[in-house]
């Protein structure tokens, strides 16, 4: 269930309650996103649609811990993260979230299990644990046969799989994916976005995505449509992609 | 050690760039090293003098001589326990580079002074019964490949023009003291008076006197000074520490020129090294915010660059002292025994090391700081 009025229940796994977020540039102060209100439960799969600047990376990034709102609370599994000082909320951060960004962002120095076993290094699971770990969630996204390779000797679609690999391999709580599938061709792209429903069908996750593709937005749950920083709940895939264009 | 290997990862991923960066800690290091070996062996002197030794010279200069006459009146000083007189010999032995310190001695008291020089008693008492008799240091008997029994001879450079003298090698010393010289040539001073000219017979050209206690020196100084007021040949006595601080500063102000060229090194290490690491750390600026936003703590992350930097200053550090510690030998003995013994010594090698971690550390200390202070959402969009 996904609403955006703010009269949730309070039992949804995360709860965005009067959340505004301005910026100021050259004195003058951007209103990105205004009163947003959002109920999410477990296991949803959304996407957020909307025209560049309408405040949806911005929003990823309040539910992620990256940045906080300038008013307005953000409760994760009961956990309001808001007020939590910056350590606290790299700790939640690691616990929680699995990121997955549009450009794959691995270290091009690791191999893809030393990619994946980052989030790992953080735990206090021994080195045979970690292993275990990784190639599962190597095996979950089709590569255990690559996890030696160097993100340069894999292609775009194969990168990204690593970093959805990276993003579940803790098993947080939810999936933050920022236009997954920008940079990939069609195939790759349908490739990510079957592993995604995967992901959400058969592992139950939680996924919030941020996308400008119709064709991914198809594959949520529901899509949420943000537009000069407020949400709109069951906008139309066409009216989304008429805005976008 | 489980992020040993994102840190190795890290530290390799330029290969060409490490290697010139360790290259630079290894020759800033090996410079560092050798100007302290070279600072070191200029202070040995006066590191290893004799806390209850006076030296008395000449007020004009050291080249002047001193009567053998005044032993005897310093001897009734109280304090003294005991007196040597020495002069300079100044010959060349089969060559002018071959530059060791000859110096004519005071044969019944010279061991009642340097009481940290040993030998063997026998090769002592040989040395005393004949005239022609030296004993050396085992250092330059090593250097030119003497034993006891060899005939040896030197010419003379200031006494008696150009002739050759000859001297039997009685025996073969070794100093006690740590850092001890060991490279003089000693012969009997009466084997030196007796070929002296008319003009120079009785003349010394300085005394050694040992106290009783260190608490002395001063009191017998003085007083040693004041006894030879208005007379033919003032005295200067001092300590034989400010004496050796005396003899070291007429190579010039070795100190401050190695603490300039130190410092010139010292910065130079730090701006190349700040540098490169800030390069580096501009370069993952994404990857760092990646860390950042999958848990790693702005202190892991401070921690991650700055054992980056810490690493590739140990790992040249320690190349340079290696490199140092090989060459100084080499370079001792291309110096002919101008310098005392160069030694790298496990002070000078922990001090390199220190060094090393202090210019590692503060060179990484800023771009360190950036990556901990980076703002996820910021770096991101840089990307």
């Amino acid at each position: 269930m996904v609403r955006v009025d703010g009269n949730g229940t309070g039992s949804a796994l995360i709860q965005v309650r009067g959340v505004d977020k301005n910026y100021s540039r050259a004195g003058e102060t951007i209103h990105v996103l205004q009163s947003l209100n959002l109920d999410v439960d477990k296991g949803e799969f959304i996407a957020f649609m909307g025209p560049s600047g309408s405040g949806k990376t911005t929003l990823l990034n309040l539910l992620g811990g990256l940045d906080l709102p300038t008013h307005g609370s953000i409760t994760v599994a009961g956990d309001e993260i808001t007020h939590m000082s910056a350590h606290k909320l790299t700790e939640w951060r690691a616990r929680h979230v699995g990121f997955i960004f549009q450009m794959y962002n691995l270290i091009p120095v690791l191999t893809a299990f030393q990619n994946v076993e980052l989030p790992l290094l953080l735990t206090k699971l021994s080195r045979s644990e970690r292993r275990q770990h990784v190639e599962a969630a190597l095996s979950i996204v089709g590569l255990a046969d690559r996890m030696n390779h160097y993100p340069r000797q894999l292609s775009g679609g194969q990168e990204q799989r690593v970093a959805i690999a990276r993003a579940i391999v803790a098993d947080p709580t939810f999936l933050l994916c920022d236009e997954p599938t920008g940079d990939l061709d069609r195939k790759s792209a349908d490739e990510i976005l079957d592993l995604l429903t995967r992901l959400s069908t058969e592992y139950h996750k939680t996924i919030l995505m941020v996308t400008h593709d119709p064709a991914a937005a198809e594959r949520a749950h529901t899509l949420l449509h943000l537009n000069k920083g407020v949400l709109v709940e069951g906008a139309h895939l066409d009216s989304v992609a008429g805005g976008v264009a | 050690m489980k992020f040993g290997g994102l840190l190795f990862a890290n530290l390799f991923r330029k290969k060409i760039r490490l290697l010139l960066t360790i290259g630079s800690f290894a020759a800033a290091l090996f410079l560092f090293t050798f100007l302290a070996v070279v600072k070191s062996a200029f202070s040995r002197g006066v590191e290893v003098a004799g806390a209850d030794r006076l030296v008395v010279i000449n007020r004009t200069s050291i080249i002047q001589p001193l009567p053998l006459a005044y032993r005897d009146k310093m001897m009734v000083i109280p304090g003294i326990r005991a007196i040597t007189h020495a002069n300079w010999f100044g010959g060349v032995y089969q060559d002018e580079k071959n530059f060791f310190p000859q110096i004519a001695i005071d044969i019944e008291n010279q061991r009642d002074v340097y009481s940290e020089i040993v030998m063997p008693d026998d090769q002592w008492k040989t040395f005393l019964n004949d005239r022609q008799g030296a004993v050396v240091g085992a250092r330059t008997a090593k250097r030119f490949g003497w034993k006891v029994g060899d005939r040896i001879p030197i010419k003379t450079t200031l006494f008696g023009g150009n002739n050759s003298w000859e001297f039997n090698i009685d025996g073969i010393f070794h100093n006690t003291k740590p850092g001890g010289d060991e490279s003089a040539f000693w012969f009997q001073w009466k084997y030196f008076d007796e070929n002296m000219p008319a003009d120079y017979k009785g003349m010394v050209g300085w005394y050694v006197i040992r106290l009783n206690s260190p608490d002395d020196a001063e009191r017998v100084a003085k007083a040693i000074d004041t006894e030879f007021t208005n007379s033919n040949y003032e005295t200067k006595t001092e300590t034989e520490s400010a004496f050796q601080a005396g003899w070291a500063k007429q190579f010039g102000n070795i100190e401050f020129l190695i603490l300039s060229i130190g410092s010139v090194v010292f910065f130079t290490l730090l701006l190349v090294t700040g540098n490169t690491m800030a390069i580096a750390v501009r370069e993952r600026t994404g990857e760092l915010a990646v860390l950042k936003a999958v848990g790693f703590s702005d202190r892991a992350v401070l921690v991650m660059v700055l054992a980056e930097s810490i690493l590739i200053a140990v790992i040249g550090g320690s190349l340079g002292l290696l490199l140092a510690a090989a060459a100084v030998p080499v370079l001792g003995s291309a110096l002919n025994g101008l310098l005392p013994v160069l030694v790298v010594s496990y002070s000078t090698l922990l001090a390199g090391i220190g060094f090393a971690l202090g210019v590692g550390a503060l060179s990484g200390l800023i771009p360190a700081f950036g990556a901990m202070r980076l703002r996820v959402v910021d770096a991101l969009r840089r990307v």
